[in-house]
């Protein structure tokens, strides 16, 4: 046993499963006690922030000025804080207007504010309207040019509260993210419901493993017992097993899964109940391979030894045929957790995983981000992050059982 | 040859019988894909008898024993323990059945669990011959007794498991085994064949000295026609599932009456006869 544990430890691919399940299983557990509370508390109204660090506005401003700010005099701080504020838009704005004022247009570097607004000064006029151009338009262009010079004349912002100045803050003056009270870094930023998508996802990845070990338990128990009943016993046991492990393999799982999903009513589809039913679809196959190992196995003479000791059949199975198994149903459990996992995830895409609203899981965030269309507005942190976690995890697991394999079955070493 | 036998072929017909036959045949699939393993086959096996079955390689030997050990059902005929038609429906009536029947199998690497240890296979035959209730010096006792029977010294053997043994070890364990069972009858399934020559020898005697201290019924199965004439007492003599000859082992082998036994004699490899160079042409060698 020890000497066993000591070769898959020595298995460069289980080890590297294994480091990487660990993490996974670290951070779950880590975590939420760094930063509690409910994965599916909706801390933003909008929809998809952007990831990355949020600092409350209101704070930054009330900042008193003598003690938290620091007068800052940076050369570049006017161009930067221009060409942020002129959009691709208003470019394409100035840029017209410039066309229509016969400006020469060869050569102009839309991305070169300065050399931009240098030529839009010398050539504005409120007065002009060439043929055609609508008064809407004429405004249009009036409203561009007083944003314009406001960016660029504006002055110090003054706070105020029921017309008494509480403060004055220039150009020049900086705070340190640290002494602002208020700061919140959202690495992922949010979903559609305005939620932090690093805590939700990990919530997920904690019910979405769990949903994968059930189901794993419960396809493993239920796969074990049967090949063992139907290798061990023989006769019309076994036919009666192979003949419903037939039926699950012609039918396609994922379809009776979706079925069984379906005719549960929403209110009884928890995590645990669609864990049960993805156990109780994907029994079969390790069903199907327990009973050959075991129909091989029953046969030597170490049975049959233990049945001339007149040992039960109970007793044989468990001390002379389980232990000789148990490395394949060990792997079998693995592979029926990674599979749990995905299972759950393409259940959860088409709407029917668990009940919403108490627990994420991996597959509803991807059925969310869908559901809102994540991927056609460019919210990516909304949905790669689900699809990277669920394939660490399936590929530390099957890092894991390769490693597993090769421990014991010698011959498939490289 | 006769001087080449360690014992002496007795007469056993008056003896009581142990073991016995009738018309006992074993079939396996059916339509076109039956196969005869055993067909219609009778014998009568007799307390303290060295019975061999001889046979080649699927003759049915294996299958017939474990029919005779309970551990396979046959198809048609009847078989009788101690003059008894035998009754193993239940699993209270199998276990019984097997106090009185044990075996030895051909591969004693395939014989234990390797998740157990020696101490817990030697244990557990006290415990089926009723000692489980012993004080554990008791126990020890007998488990060193029945070691230093087949020469290993039970000291060495505790908390090993028998996977560090070598093979003539691990068998000479199993007759350990046995010793401390004492059945009616040993069934020994080519016990011989998976160990070395100097085992071999050994194991042959332990066997000898079973059946003389113990009385015990020994059916030795082999492929060996050889070895049967060399310790057997009566040989069955088995081809595609049938005796062929049967009888006391001089009379079989010094006067072998089926071709089929002719040729099994024909083919074992006489070390005494002087080699023939006479067919070997030396000068073109």
């Amino acid at each position: 046993m020890k000497n066993t544990l000591r070769n898959i430890f020595h298995s460069g691919k289980f080890v590297a499963g294994f480091v990487i399940f660990v993490i996974l299983l670290v951070t779950i557990i880590v975590y939420p006690l760094i930063n509690p509370g409910s994965p599916l508390e909706q801390i933003g109204v909008g929809t998809f922030a952007k990831p990355g660090t949020y600092v409350s506005l209101y704070d930054a401003a009330k900042t008193s000025p003598d003690r938290e700010r620091e007068t800052l005099r940076l050369s570049d701080a006017d161009d930067k804080r221009l060409a942020k504020a002129l959009s691709d838009s208003d470019r394409v704005l100035m840029v017209e207007w410039l066309g229509l004022k016969g400006v020469d247009l060869e050569g102009i570097d839309y991305q070169d504010t300065e050399a931009l607004l240098e030529l839009w000064h010398e050539n504005y006029d409120s007065t002009f309207k060439p043929k055609g151009m609508t008064s809407a338009a004429q405004k249009k262009y009036k409203r561009l040019n007083d944003a314009l010079l406001d960016l660029q004349t504006g002055d110090n912002l003054t706070v105020m509260s029921e017309g008494e100045t509480l403060s004055t803050i220039k150009k020049t003056d900086y705070v340190n993210v640290g002494t602002v009270t208020n700061v919140k870094l959202l690495p992922l930023g949010t979903d559609n419901f305005g939620r932090d998508v690093l805590k939700e996802l990990v919530g997920a990845t904690k019910t979405s493993l769990g949903v994968g070990i059930v189901a794993g338990i419960v396809a493993t128990l239920l796969g074990l017992s049967m090949g063992l009943l139907s290798g061990y016993v023989g006769g019309i046991v076994d036919d009666f097993i192979m003949f419903i492990t037939n039926l699950f393999t012609v039918i396609p799982g994922f379809i009776l899964l979706i079925l069984i999903s379906y005719s549960i009513s929403q209110e009884y589809r928890g995590p645990a109940t669609v864990a049960a039913v993805i156990g109780f679809t994907s029994w079969p196959w390790t069903a199907r391979s327990v009973r050959s190992q075991v129909i091989s196995l029953r046969n030597r003479d170490h049975v049959n030894l233990s049945k001339l000791s007149g040992h039960s059949m109970l007793r044989i199975v468990v001390t002379d045929i389980l232990p000789y198994i148990a490395s394949y149903v060990v792997m079998a459990f693995i592979l029926q957790v990674s599979s749990g996992i995905l299972s759950e995830a393409q259940l959860s895409l088409l709407g029917l995983g668990p009940k919403t609203t108490t627990t994420p899981t991996l597959g509803l965030m991807m059925n969310w981000a869908m559901m809102y269309s994540a991927h056609t507005n460019g919210s990516w942190w909304a949905y790669f992050p689900v699809i990277l976690t669920i394939t660490l995890i399936s590929f530390s697991l099957n890092l894991m059982n390769t490693g597993l394999d090769q421990v014991f079955n010698p011959t498939l070493r490289d | 040859m006769n001087e080449d036998r360690i014992v002496a072929s007795k007469d056993f017909t008056n003896a009581p019988l142990c073991l016995s036959g009738r018309h006992v045949t074993k079939v396996f699939g059916f339509g076109d894909k039956k196969t005869i393993a055993v067909n219609d086959v009778s014998f009568d096996f007799h307390e303290g008898e060295f019975v061999s079955i001889v046979g080649e390689s699927g003759s049915g030997k294996t299958t017939l024993s474990k029919i005779l050990l309970g551990l396979l059902n046959h198809t048609e005929g009847e078989i009788l323990f101690q003059g008894q038609p035998r009754d193993i429906s239940t699993g209270k009536k199998r276990n019984a059945y097997w106090k009185g029947i044990q075996a030895i199998f051909q591969d004693p690497f395939s014989s234990y669990n390797s998740f157990h240890k020696i101490d817990a296979v030697l244990l557990d035959c006290i415990n089926m011959r009723g000692g489980k209730n012993l004080p554990m010096e008791k126990k020890i006792e007998m488990m060193t007794e029945a070691c230093s029977f087949v020469n290993l010294k039970f000291a060495e053997l505790t908390n090993k498991y028998p996977f560090e043994l070598s093979g003539g070890q691990m068998q000479r364990l199993m007759i350990a085994r046995i010793f401390l069972l004492k059945p009616k009858i040993l069934l020994a399934d080519e016990p011989t064949s998976m160990v070395d020559a100097c085992s071999r020898a050994t194991i042959l005697d332990m066997l000898l000295q079973l059946r003389d201290e113990i009385g015990m019924t020994i059916i030795f199965i082999t492929h060996d026609i050889g070895l049967a004439y060399y310790i057997s007492d009566t040989v069955y003599i088995m081809e595609h599932g049938k005796f062929v000859e049967y009888g006391k082992a001089d009379e079989v082998i010094l006067n072998p009456k089926a071709a089929y036994t002719k040729r099994l004699i024909s083919d074992v490899p006489k070390i005494h006869e002087e080699w023939d160079l006479s067919t070997v042409d030396l000068a073109n060698g």
